[in-house]
């Protein structure tokens, strides 16, 4: 297993580790952490799957590159809805927090 | 060769581990400092990588900015954290239990993939080094971001844009109530800065034969405010204040411009290679201090105390 592979590999399970905080837990806080998480898996899996025989690609690192400078931008969009979310509800969490919740979910 | 591997096992594993910790511990500013960890190991991954240059960005913004920016927030929600009742009912284990095997077979399926896929049919780096003598630089990132996909470039620099527009209109967070003063940092901060000027206009120039470029110098700058502000040396910036807006405004205009301008001679970005070099250097230097001084607005552009868009949670201001 060349160490393109590796980290790919590794990116798909930070991908899923994400994913299911995302869907898990209930702090915004979190949520925006656990998306973070979900990009920089799929980073990995994007410049490692590309140089899994060991050659750069500048390509992917071009592309990866972009992906994290947006990634700080929907990170600080997303904190700024949380606070405004925060002032105006006092709550930290969204959806059927401080009810019960339905067994829809 | 095989200390190689192992270091890069060592390092999946401890990836995996922080990963793990930012998700699963009970503290949740210990989850943001795990985060931020894990931000530094993930940089030692694109080392290992050979990607100095996301290396670089991620150091800069993926574990610097982001992390203050997280500290920022969790500084104004935390409040609520402590009085949560842990609701564990059956049914909600039941949830948890079925969400992660679903998740853990799709992880398996996807290395499974990834392990199984075959050798891709475009040798994109051998295409990219083939076409490099036209592109204006010497660097293939470089040359990918600016020039062979700069469109890609252009629509970041408006994504970037376009959040903070969005930060505008949900309401900006008030200033920071109050930051320990440490004697300490301000001193830190006048000797960190002219250094951080240098170093920002060194990765920039750099970024046309090496490692570096507009969004490494950018970040670096765009540290260096987040510092002056965390040192008290500068006061956060209010949305109504016109040099820091033009600023941001100015680099992607002058990028539009330029892509317009091409668009008469023929396609979207379509360097003539002649000028390649210059246009490129010039585009650069537009979007480091606009892409600088957003990424800096994220943190310090802050709502005005009087128009109090977002009062303080624990200080409702509302009185009269």
């Amino acid at each position: 297993m060349s160490s393109g592979l590796l980290y790919a590999a590794t990116g798909c399970v930070i991908f899923a580790l994400g994913l299911g905080g995302v869907m898990l837990l209930d702090h915004l806080l979190r949520r925006i952490l656990a998306f973070n998480l979900m990009g920089s898996g799929a980073f990995l899996v994007l410049v490692g799957l590309a140089q899994r025989d060991g050659t750069p690609d500048p390509v992917p690192q071009a592309m990866v590159l972009t992906g994290i400078v947006v990634a700080v931008a929907a990170t600080a969009l997303a904190l700024t809805l949380a606070r405004r979310w925060h002032a105006l509800t006092g709550r930290d969490e969204i959806g059927a927090a401080g009810k019960q919740r339905g067994p829809d979910d | 060769m095989n200390l190689a591997l192992a270091f890069d096992v060592l390092l999946a594993a401890a990836l995996l581990w922080s990963a793990w910790r930012t998700l699963s511990t009970a503290q949740i500013d210990r989850a943001v400092v795990m985060f931020i960890v894990f931000g530094l190991l993930l940089t030692l991954a694109w080392a290992r990588l050979a990607a100095p240059d996301i290396a670089l960005a991620e150091a800069a913004i993926g574990a610097g900015l982001t992390g203050a920016l997280l500290l920022d927030g969790l500084a104004a929600l935390k409040r609520t954290d402590a009085r949560r009742p842990a609701r564990r009912t059956a049914g909600k284990v039941m949830v948890r239990i079925a969400v992660i095997s679903v998740l853990g077979l799709l992880a398996g399926t996807l290395v499974t993939a990834l392990i199984s896929l075959p050798p891709a049919p475009i040798r994109l780096p051998a295409a990219v080094a083939g076409d490099l003598a036209n592109s204006g630089v010497s660097h293939p990132v470089t040359a990918v971001l600016l020039n062979f996909r700069g469109y890609d470039t252009l629509l970041e620099v408006a994504v970037l844009l376009l959040a903070l527009v969005g930060m505008l209109a949900v309401g900006l967070p008030p200033a920071h109530p109050g930051i320990s003063r440490n004697s300490m940092l301000p001193t830190l901060a006048r000797y960190a800065l002219p250094l951080m000027v240098l170093a920002a206009v060194y990765l920039l120039w750099a970024g046309a034969h090496r490692p570096g470029g507009a969004f490494q110098a950018a970040a670096v700058l765009a540290a260096g405010g987040v510092l002056l502000n965390l040192s008290r040396l500068q006061a956060h910036w209010l949305p109504a204040s016109r040099a820091p807006r033009l600023a941001i405004a100015g680099g992607f205009l002058l990028f539009l411009a330029i892509a317009a301008a091409l668009l008469a001679h023929g396609g979207l970005l379509r360097y003539p290679p002649e000028q390649a070099g210059l246009l490129i250097v010039l585009i650069e230097s537009g979007l480091t201090v606009s892409l600088a001084v957003n990424l800096a607005a994220f943190f310090l552009l802050r709502s005005t105390p009087e128009n109090g868009q977002i009062p303080p949670a624990t200080a409702p201001r509302e009185s009269p």
